[in-house]
């Protein structure tokens, strides 16, 4: 079983924070690899919000590569963190010629572009980049979105952590998700690790996802070019995630309706149980299945946790007004905020998605047998 | 005794057919009962004339000669008297004096079942044991990050859809516009395949329907019943249980006249419409009732004369291509209802299945597509086609599916399978399997007969008498003499307890897979085979 802490704050923290929390929760994870989401950044890149962020690992060839192929997309390099790595790796911990983080500023052709132009176009060089590095095993890329970076690593998180510098005072932000990893099913590739990416969604589990396969067969024929890769069981939460926003345009409190939906007595006396009626059938491919802990992030910052139907995972949600810590284990939560008010954390149950909005005053939860919120 | 035998080209001994009756003197109290009991007179009192010697222990004398009759039972060898390996007579022997018993070789039998010309026919299904589907494992079983759940305890959701299914965001669009969104029924995966009113006995059929309504009424579980091509007896149609039926059309559209008159007074809709263009024990032949079965009851709903034979086209006649055929009887059944049930056709296994799929994905009105597989039973059909034609249904149905998958349009027209489910009395590991190849549900029959009613036939050429009206347990009988023999509470208290069943051993595969949210439809991840070109051409794990 993985180990999940996201913390949302409105001053920037560091990431180590988050490894440190993971570290405290080791027993859960054999330190087979490390996943770090940073959202709403602080430090140098804060000043450039709507510049995409590539993130990946690079070897010294598929760099010249990546140049090559931004310069002629007509992309110019804004800003870059750069992580220097001693010689020797940790055990365990694969020897990368580069950690990448870079701003680009977008080419001037793009600004008559509209925002869902912009957005597709920037999936499509992810991908692009992605099937580049595949070809000749040089690049990973693991994001290319404004005010968003990436970093994953097998390993220990904290070994990863320390090594790679992560505490450097460049690197915070204010929403940050980190998984530990348990390898399981799937052969370690860092296209597996959580958290996973699209278009500003994110998400992170802790579980086993047994409906894997149908789920991705009726993903890959919804003709979106950015539902691919599924190298992990779990990184389908985060298109379904995407679909139930963008596709459909409902709000993240559809979202357990979508993934785990009310069984039909229930629906019988739900005051839109006529909608969500329709919404299970027509979505009955996407419910997902076995024990799952699901944390993620929108594109507006608004972070959540749900639960599988039989909530057979852990996973807590405490803090104070201006700082939330979403933990896969109360511990992990301690470590991070000790001081908090521990009579109001949280645990969501089969039923619940407890969401934090982006001003981070209150965790709220979201019933699945309460009324949905209007659509617009 | 006969003395001069007759030896012709047709002459057949005991030794020539299929079963030969054992029977013991020394057990028999000559009550009578099996020669009574046997639907096919192939056994029949007889006199038995046995020569006696006698010698005296003084060899001066001369040893005397005499004759003794007893009374017995002998086996006819006419090849319409032949014995159809029921058992009824053991059934009914107080002592086990009787029994029929398998020929030690194949039989000679097989070539004189053509008296006049006239081909063999039967009911039952393809005199194959076993299949493919047994051998189907269940090898994904969650360990390793997995709580296993609990079969027992934990809530599962094991039900399906019949019915169109838009793409999600199109049914959002109508929804939100008060658009026409097709009709779709929530029922449980296991549903009873199209047997008649007129192929089965009143008895039969009623025990069935209250089954059916005691599962949907009592225990919660939406299990629906196809009504088969012979119409629907009329206060059924009037009654609210008729939301528990699919009515199904054929292309003799027996009993329709009477089903569309009655619309104006139904209570509620049907279940659905199954149309049915083939059916897998018999593919491109019609439906056949015999004329033994047509009395008066079965011609008045039906709608025909008594004592005919009912052998329906193998075509829809007013049609002349299955995609013209297809889209204006979905059309025509649709507006029958008022576009408020789901329409649906039926067509038995094949390698052309892909064509008529590819057609329904097209049709908005379309409502599924259930396909019967060569193990298909029916209550009469040439034998020839039972046991040569048609398409296993494995392979067919994966086609169909992942035909469907590479459309995008998996979730939208549910395929349901028959033919062969539960053969082997595997019932619940056969569904499943069907299920994670990628079936919205399961149609079953025979087994259905098996375990509701006692069902003697096998596919080892036992019984299979269906066709002709005789059935000794009065499943597939007109004859009140013969139907009286089942009591309708008794079948319905068995349909419930194979369900029941059934739901119980279904969780024991899911729920050690890891699934209990929603029916495994495609978790074809799950499954394993020892057969290497069958893992291939299914799509799932080899495993030795």
């Amino acid at each position: 079983m993985c180990r999940l802490v996201a913390i949302t704050s409105d001053t920037p923290v560091s990431p180590m924070t988050a490894l440190n929390a993971l570290d405290v929760m080791r027993e859960g994870h054999d330190g087979s690899g490390v996943g770090l989401f940073l959202r709403d950044l602080g430090g140098p890149l804060e000043e450039m919000k709507d510049e995409p962020i590539l993130s990946g690992i690079f070897t010294e060839p598929g760099i010249k590569r990546l140049d090559s192929y931004m310069i002629n997309m007509g992309f110019l390099t804004k800003y870059k963190i750069t992580i220097k790595v001693p010689k020797v790796p940790p055990p365990g911990v694969p020897r990368r010629d580069m950690y990448l983080i870079r701003a680009y500023e977008y080419p001037e052709e793009w600004e008559e572009l509209s925002r869902e132009e912009k957005e597709a176009r920037l999936v499509g060089i992810r991908l692009t980049l992605q099937e580049m590095g595949r070809e000749n095993k040089d690049m990973i890329v693991f994001s290319f979105w404004p005010d968003t970076i990436m970093i994953k690593e097998i390993g220990d998180p904290l070994a990863v952590g320390k090594y790679l510098e992560l505490g450097n005072e460049k690197l915070n932000a204010r929403i940050i998700m980190a998984q530990g990893r348990q390898n399981t099913n799937y052969a370690i590739d860092l296209y597996a690790c959580h958290p996973f990416f699209i278009q500003g969604f994110s998400t992170m589990t802790n579980g086993e996802n047994t409906a894997f396969v149908p789920i991705r067969q009726y993903l890959r024929s919804r003709a979106e070019p950015g539902y691919t890769g599924f190298y992990s069981d779990s990184e389908v939460f985060v298109h379904i995630l995407h679909y139930t926003l963008k596709h459909l345009g409902l709000g993240v409190e559809a979202y357990k309706h979508v993934i785990t939906p009310l069984q039909d007595g229930d629906l019988e006396s739900h005051p839109n149980g006529e909608f969500l009626k329709h919404l299970k059938r027509t979505c009955r491919k996407l419910i997902i299945d076995g024990p799952n802990c699901v944390i993620g992030v929108l594109p507006d910052n608004t972070m959540f946790m749900a639960q599988d139907r039989k909530k057979l995972r852990p996973g807590v949600v405490g803090g104070n007004p201006g700082t939330y810590v979403f933990s896969s284990e109360v511990c992990g939560l301690d470590y991070i905020l000790p001081d908090r008010d521990k009579a109001s954390d949280f645990q969501p149950m089969h039923l619940d998605t407890a969401v934090v909005n982006p001003d981070r005053r209150e965790v709220s939860i979201c019933r699945q047998m309460q009324r949905l919120p209007r659509l617009h | 005794m006969q003395t001069n035998a007759e030896i012709t080209a047709s002459t057949l001994s005991i030794k020539d057919l299929p079963w030969q009756i054992a029977w013991s003197m020394e057990k028999c109290t000559l009550c009578g009962s099996c020669t009574a009991v046997c639907p096919v007179n192939a056994i029949e009192p007889a006199v038995f004339r046995k020569r006696t010697v006698e010698a005296a222990i003084n060899a001066s004398l001369r040893p005397v000669s005499g004759f003794k009759i007893y009374y017995g039972v002998r086996q006819r060898t006419d090849p319409a008297y032949r014995c159809v390996g029921c058992g009824m007579c053991a059934m009914v022997c107080p002592n086990d004096a009787i029994m029929p018993y398998r020929s030690d070789e194949p039989d000679k039998l097989r070539f004189h079942l053509n008296r006049g010309g006239q081909a063999q026919r039967r009911g039952g299904r393809r005199n194959s044991p076993g299949g493919l589907l047994d051998q189907i494992k269940f090898t994904r079983i969650s360990m390793l990050t997995d709580p296993a759940l609990d079969a027992g305890r934990h809530e599962f959701e094991l039900r399906t859809l019949l019915g169109r299914i838009l793409p999600p965001e199109e049914n959002m669009k109508r929804l939100r516009e008060h658009g026409w969104i097709p009709p779709v029924r929530e029922i449980y995966p296991l549903i009873i395949g199209g047997m008649s009113f007129g192929a089965l006995s009143p008895t039969m059929w009623e025990g069935l329907q209250m089954g059916i309504a005691y599962l949907n009424e009592e225990m919660g579980m939406p299990v629906r019943i196809s009504t088969g091509e012979g119409g629907c007896p009329p206060r059924l149609l009037r009654s609210r249980f008729l939301r528990y039926v699919i009515l199904q059309i054929a292309s003799g559209y027996f009993g329709w006249d009477e089903i569309i008159h009655a619309i104006p007074e139904m209570k509620v809709d049907p279940c659905a419409i199954e149309i049915k263009y083939g059916q897998g024990a018999k593919p491109g032949d019609g439906g056949l009732l015999m004329w033994h079965k047509v009395n008066r009851l079965i011609a008045a709903i039906r709608g025909v004369p008594m004592g005919v034979n009912l052998p329906s086209p193998p075509t829809h006649q007013t049609k002349y291509s299955i995609e013209e055929a297809v889209a204006k009887m979905i059309q025509s059944m649709s507006m029958a209802w008022r576009f408020r049930v789901p329409v649906y056709p039926k067509i038995s296994g094949t390698s052309t299945a892909l064509a008529v799929l590819n057609n329904l994905t097209r049709n908005p009105y379309a409502a599924g597509l259930a396909i019967d597989g060569e193990d298909g039973g029916t209550g009469a059909a040439y034998n020839v086609s039972l046991d040569h034609m048609g398409h296993p249904i494995a392979s067919c149905l994966r086609d169909c599916y992942l035909n469907l998958v590479q459309l995008g349009q998996q979730n939208e027209i549910p395929l349901f399978a028959g033919g062969g489910i539960g053969k082997s009395g595997n019932l619940a590991a056969n569904a499943a399997a069907l299920i994670m190849l990628g079936a919205s549900g399961v149609q079953v029959g025979k087994y259905v007969m098996q375990a509701a009613a006692g069902c003697l036939g096998s596919e080892t050429g036992r019984c299979n008498i269906c066709n002709i009206g005789l059935c000794p347990k009065g499943i597939t009988s007109q004859d009140p003499r013969l139907y009286r023999r089942l009591d309708p509470e008794d079948v319905a208290q068995r349909i419930v307890d194979m369900y029941v069943s059934f739901d119980t051993e279904l969780r024991k595969i899911v729920a050690p897979l890891g699934r209990s949210t929603s029916l495994p439809i495609g978790m074809s991840d799950a499954l394993g085979i020892s057969d290497k070109a069958a893992a291939d051409r299914l799509r799932i794990s080899y495993v030795v």
